[in-house]
C-alpha cells in the first residue's frame, strides 16, 4: 500500500486496476445471479412450447366437429365438446365469486377501516391460515360437509357433488385472495382523504361508502379479476366435489356435476398409470390446458394493469 | 391537522349531541360489514371441527399405526396408513427447498441489485408475475412434458435424459415440477426482503471497497434472510398441499406397494404418492367403504398439521423481525 | 497558498494548473478535477467544475440544498457508480490517474479513499467487526494480532478507543448518534486510505458530538487528507484550510436545477474576502 508521502503525483493506472482475479470472480458471479433469473424465462418458454407443440397436433389432427355440438366430454372416446367444460367453468367461476366477492371485500373493509390494530394483529394471521389451508381439504370439505349442509337446502343434493357445490369451495378457496388484494387498495388510498371526508362531518360508513370504496376502485377490480383467474384454473375443489369423473355430459345446471377445463385435465391423468385412450386423447389435455393458459394470462395481465393504476394514482 | 381536529369535533357531535338520531345505515352497514369476516371465520371453524371430528375415529386410537401404515384395499385394517404420502411429501419438500430456494434468492438478488433497471430485467420481471399466476394444473403439464413424456423441442432437443435421470413418475419429478411451480413466490417474496435492506449498509459496505458480492454477501443476506426464509417457508407449504400438477405428472392412487423409511433415498426415483394424493383416492374410495372418508379426514389433519405449522412458522417470523425493526 | 489565494474564479482551470507548476511549495495534489459534469440521465446535477483538492488539508464543499456538492463528492470514490443513469464528463485525477479511466476498478479506488455518510450507518454487528471489516474485503488482515492492533489503532485515531475498549463485541447499534459516527470514521482509517470523503458527517447529530467529530478531522489532517461536505458554513469556517462554494443555476426553461462551482479558495479568504457576490452573500447569510 502506498503511504500519502510516497506517492507525489504519481499513481500508476495499474494501482487502481484492480486484482483481474477478483475483477473475473465478480464477473463470475454476476453471471451464476443472471443465470438463476433466466430459470424463470427458460420455465416459462418450455411452458409454451410444452403447451402449442402437443395442442398444434390436436388441433391439425382433430376432427373439429367432435368439439363443439356434441353431447358432452368424453375424451376417451373422441369426443371432445369444449362448451361442455366452458359452461362448468363459467358456473363454477360465477358461483365462487358470488360467494367470495362480499365475504373477501366485506372482510377487508372491516379488516382496514374499522378493525382497531389489536383485532387486525389476530384476524389477519386467521385470514392468512384460510389462505395457506389446501384445495384437497377444501375439495373434502365442500362434498362432505357443504354438499349436506348447504347445498342440500338450496335445492341440491346433499350426497354427491355438483358445479354449485364445486363453486362454493372454490369461492371459500379466494375469500382471503380477495381480501388481501382489497385491503392493500383501501391501505394505499391517502389518510387526508378519509380525514377530509370526516371533517365535513361524515360518519365512518358514508366516508368508506362514498370516498374510499371509489377511491380504491381499480383495487376492488383488480383483486376480483385476479380472484377469477384463480377460480378458473382451481382444478382439485372441482375434481373432488364437481360431481363428474372422467367424463361429462354438457348440462346447463348447476345443480348437476359436470368437469371444468382443470379437473377435465386431472380427470383425463387420473386413475390409470398412463393417459390413455382415442389417438389424440393425450393432446387434447394440452388442447384444453392451452386454453386455460391463454385465458387466465389475459386475466391476470388485465387484473395487473389495475393493481398498477392503484399505484400510480397515490 | 385542521381537518383532524375538525373531524373530531364532528364525530363529538354526531355521537354526542345527536344521539337520539342514530345511525341506523351506518350501524347496518358495520353489521353487514362484519358479518363477512365472521361468516369466513366460521367456515374456517366448522372446515376445522368438521375434519377433526371425522378424523378421530382413526387418530384417536390408532395414531402412530396410522402414521406409519400404507395405502390398503380396506379402510378397516391395522395396517392403513400415509407414511408412503409422507415419504412423498417430506421429499417433495425437500427438492423445492434444494432447488427453488437457491434459484429464487439469486434470481432476486439479479433483479435488485445487479440487473440495473434494464430492459431485460423488466421482461424477466413480468414473465416472473406471470408465472405467478398459471394455474397449478398447467404445471402439471409442463412436469408430463418434461420429465414423463420423453418429449423433443423442435424434434431434436431430445429430453429422454430427464425422464432417464428423474425416473419418469417420480418423487424427483414431482420436486421438481413444484418446485418451478413456486419458484416466482419464493422470488418475489425474496425481492421485497431485499428491497428492504436499507440503503445506508450498502453504501456502507461499498464506501470501504467492498464488491458487490461481497457486499451481498455481507449486508443483503443476513439483513433478509428472515423475509427470505419466510417466503421459502410459504413456498414449500403451498408446494406440500398441491395435488392437481401431482396427478399430472403421475402420483400413484393404488397399488403401491412400498413403504420405504423417511430417509431411504432409494425411492425418489420410483412410482410415488404423496398425501394430497392419498386424502384425494380416500375420498372417491368411500362410495365403496364408507370408512374411507374418516381415513381421508385423518389424512387431512396430518397434512394441515405440516401445512399450518410451516404457515404460522413464516406469520410468525415475519411479525417477529417487522416489529423489530420497527 | 498566496497564489490561490489570487484566483478569482473557480473554474478557470488553465489557470490553476499554472499555479500549481510555479509554486513548488504548494502540497502535493491528491484531486485534480477539471470542467467535470455530472448528469443523472438527461438531468445535469454539476456543471464544469474545476478545482484541486490538496494534500493534508481540509476542504470543505458548501454550499445550498441541490447544488450538486454532495454529487461531486461522491465521484472522488465513484460511488456515483451504484447509480446506474449516472454519467461523468471533463477529468478528474487522483495522484495523476484518471479515475474515470476504463482500466480504474472502482473497488480498488473506494480501498483506498475512505467515505463517511450523512447518517451513521454501522453495520448491524459487533463493534470490532465494523472496523474489521474493510481490511477483511481488502485482504490487508485475517484475524488474529495483526487485526487486533489495525482495531485498537483505528478506534484510537477516531478516539473512541477508550469508550469501547471494555465492549468490543457489542452491537455497534447501541452506541450513541455521536459515537456510531466515530465508528463509522474508524472503520473508513481500519482500510488504510489517504483519502477521507465526509457527505455532511454532523448533520445528524447533536452540537456535543458535531464538536467532538471536528476536533476529530483536525488531527486527522496529519495522516489524511480530507474532503468534507457540510451545509453549515460555522463548521466550514472552523474546520477547513480550503472551500468551494456552490450555488444552483436554474434553468427556466426546463426548470432544472445545475450545480455550479462559483469559488474556490482558502477558507479565510472565502469567508472574510470573498470575490464573488454570490459567496458573500450566502457567507453573510442573506442567501441560502
Amino acid at each position: 500500500m502506498e503511504t500519502p508521502d510516497s506517492v507525489p503525483g504519481s499513481l500508476s493506472l495499474a494501482a487502481l486496476a484492480g486484482s483481474p482475479r477478483r475483477v473475473r470472480k465478480e464477473r463470475l458471479i454476476s453471471r451464476v445471479m443472471f443465470c438463476a433469473a433466466l430459470v424463470s424465462v427458460v420455465v416459462s418458454a418450455l411452458i409454451i412450447y410444452a403447451l402449442f407443440s402437443e395442442a398444434w397436433i390436436f388441433m391439425r389432427d382433430v376432427d373439429w366437429s367432435s368439439t363443439w355440438g356434441e353431447l358432452g366430454w368424453f375424451p376417451r372416446r373422441g369426443i371432445y365438446d369444449m362448451p361442455t367444460l366452458l359452461v362448468a367453468s363459467l358456473w363454477t367461476t360465477l358461483i365462487a365469486m358470488i360467494v367470495a366477492a362480499p365475504l373477501g371485500m366485506g372482510a377487508a373493509i372491516y379488516l382496514s377501516e374499522y378493525a382497531r390494530p389489536t383485532d387486525r394483529a389476530i384476524l389477519k394471521p386467521i385470514l392468512e391460515i384460510l389462505a395457506g389451508i389446501p384445495s384437497v381439504v377444501l375439495g373434502f370439505f365442500a362434498l362432505l360437509w357443504l354438499a349436506p349442509n348447504v347445498v342440500a337446502h338450496i335445492g341440491g343434493e346433499g350426497g354427491r357433488g355438483s358445479m354449485l357445490t364445486a363453486g362454493i369451495g372454490v369461492g371459500i378457496l379466494t375469500v382471503p385472495l380477495v381480501a388481501s388484494i382489497s385491503e392493500d387498495a383501501m391501505a394505499a388510498v391517502p389518510k387526508s382523504l378519509r380525514e377530509a371526508s370526516a371533517g365535513l362531518g361524515a360518519r365512518n360508513a358514508v366516508t368508506t361508502v362514498r370516498v374510499v370504496l371509489p377511491a380504491a376502485v381499480s383495487g376492488l377490480v383488480a383483486s376480483l379479476i385476479v380472484a377469477v383467474s384463480r377460480a378458473l384454473g382451481e382444478t382439485m375443489v372441482v375434481f373432488m366435489a364437481g360431481g363428474a369423473a372422467d367424463a361429462a355430459i354438457r348440462t346447463y345446471s348447476p345443480y348437476d356435476g359436470s368437469l371444468t377445463m382443470p379437473s377435465a385435465m386431472a380427470s383425463l391423468a387420473s386413475g390409470t398409470d398412463q393417459v390413455v385412450g382415442e389417438g389424440l386423447t393425450f393432446q387434447s389435455l394440452f388442447f384444453v390446458g392451452l386454453v386455460l393458459f391463454l385465458l387466465t394470462l389475459g386475466l391476470n395481465l388485465v387484473g395487473d394493469r389495475f393493481v398498477n393504476r392503484v399505484r400510480e394514482q397515490y | 391537522m385542521t381537518f383532524s381536529t375538525i373531524g373530531t369535533v364532528a364525530r363529538r357531535g354526531a355521537n354526542g349531541f345527536e344521539r337520539k338520531r342514530t345511525d341506523v345505515a351506518g350501524g347496518l352497514f358495520k353489521a353487514v360489514i362484519l358479518s363477512a369476516l365472521v361468516v369466513s371465520l366460521l367456515v374456517l371453524a366448522v372446515l376445522l371441527i368438521d375434519t377433526v371430528a371425522d378424523a378421530w375415529s382413526q387418530l384417536s386410537t390408532r395414531t402412530w399405526d396410522f402414521l406409519n401404515g400404507s395405502l390398503r384395499s380396506r379402510s378397516i385394517d391395522d395396517k392403513l396408513g400415509v407414511k408412503q404420502g409422507l415419504y412423498g411429501s417430506f421429499w417433495i419438500g425437500v427438492f423445492v427447498a434444494l432447488t427453488a430456494f437457491p434459484i429464487g434468492v439469486g434470481a432476486a438478488i439479479y433483479l435488485e441489485e445487479y440487473a440495473n433497471k434494464s430492459r431485460l430485467a423488466a421482461v424477466i420481471e413480468l414473465v416472473i408475475r406471470n408465472l405467478a399466476g398459471v394455474p397449478s394444473v398447467v404445471y402439471g403439464l409442463l412436469g408430463l412434458f418434461l420429465f414423463v413424456e420423453r418429449s423433443t423441442i423442435f424434434g431434436f432437443v431430445g429430453l429422454g435424459w430427464l425422464a432417464d435421470a428423474t425416473g419418469g413418475r417420480s418423487v424427483l419429478s414431482a420436486g421438481l415440477t413444484l418446485a418451478v411451480l413456486v419458484l416466482p413466490i419464493v422470488i418475489i417474496t425474496a425481492q421485497e426482503a431485499v428491497r428492504s435492506v436499507p440503503s445506508g449498509l450498502k453504501e456502507g459496505a461499498y464506501g470501504l471497497g467492498a464488491t458487490k458480492s461481497e457486499m451481498v454477501r455481507t449486508q443483503i443476506l443476513p439483513y433478509a434472510a428472515p423475509g427470505i426464509l419466510t417466503g421459502t417457508l410459504l413456498a414449500m407449504s403451498r408446494a406440500i398441499g398441491e395435488a392437481a400438477p401431482l396427478i399430472l405428472v403421475g402420483a400413484i392412487t393404488g397399488g403401491l406397494t412400498r413403504n420405504p423409511e423417511l430417509w431411504d433415498t432409494s425411492g425418489l426415483r420410483e412410482k410415488f404418492t404423496a398425501l394430497p394424493i392419498i386424502i384425494v383416492e380416500w375420498v372417491s374410495e368411500r362410495g365403496r367403504d364408507p370408512g374411507f372418508s374418516e381415513a381421508a379426514a385423518a389424512a387431512i389433519v396430518v397434512l394441515l398439521v405440516l401445512v399450518l405449522l410451516l404457515n404460522m412458522t413464516a406469520i410468525l417470523l415475519r411479525n417477529r423481525f417487522e416489529k423489530k425493526r420497527g | 497558498m498566496t497564489a490561490i489565494d489570487d484566483l478569482t474564479e473557480g473554474p478557470d482551470s488553465e489557470h490553476l494548473l499554472e499555479v500549481g507548476a510555479e509554486s513548488p511549495a504548494m502540497p502535493e495534489v491528491v484531486f485534480d478535477v477539471e470542467e467535470l459534469s455530472v448528469y443523472y440521465g438527461d438531468f445535469q446535477a454539476v456543471q464544469d467544475a474545476s478545482l484541486q483538492v490538496h494534500e493534508h488539508e481540509i476542504t470543505a464543499f458548501i454550499g445550498p440544498s441541490g447544488c450538486g456538492k454532495t454529487t461531486l463528492l461522491r465521484c472522488f470514490n465513484r460511488m456515483n457508480d451504484l447509480i446506474e443513469t449516472a454519467r461523468v464528463t471533463g477529468s478528474l485525477r487522483y495522484h495523476g490517474v484518471d479515475l474515470y479511466d476504463s482500466k480504474v476498478d472502482a473497488v480498488e479506488v473506494r480501498r483506498r479513499i475512505g467515505m463517511v455518510f450523512q447518517k451513521p450507518n454501522p453495520f448491524p454487528k459487533s463493534i470490532r467487526a465494523n472496523v474489521e471489516y474493510g481490511p477483511k474485503v481488502a485482504g490487508l488482515a485475517k484475524k488474529g494480532p495483526a487485526m487486533d492492533d489495525i482495531v485498537e489503532n483505528s478506534l484510537r485515531k477516531a478516539a473512541l478507543w477508550d469508550e469501547v475498549k471494555d465492549r468490543l463485541d457489542d452491537n455497534a447499534l447501541g452506541l450513541s448518534g455521536g459515537q456510531q459516527q466515530r465508528l463509522c470514521i474508524a472503520r473508513a482509517i481500519a482500510t488504510d486510505p489517504d483519502v477521507l470523503l465526509m457527505d455532511e458527517p454532523c448533520s445528524a447529530l447533536d452540537p456535543i458530538a458535531t464538536t467532538r467529530i471536528e476536533e476529530l478531522m483536525h488531527g486527522l489532517k496529519d495522516d489524511y487528507s480530507i474532503v468534507i461536505v457540510t451545509h453549515n458554513m460555522q463548521q466550514a469556517a472552523r474546520v477547513s484550510d480550503r472551500t468551494a462554494f456552490f450555488s444552483v443555476n436554474v434553468n427556466p426553461e426546463s426548470d432544472t436545477r445545475t450545480g455550479i462551482l462559483v469559488e474556490y479558495d482558502s477558507t479565510q479568504q472565502m469567508f472574510s474576502n470573498p470575490s464573488d457576490e454570490r459567496t458573500e452573500n450566502y457567507v453573510t447569510g442573506r442567501f441560502g
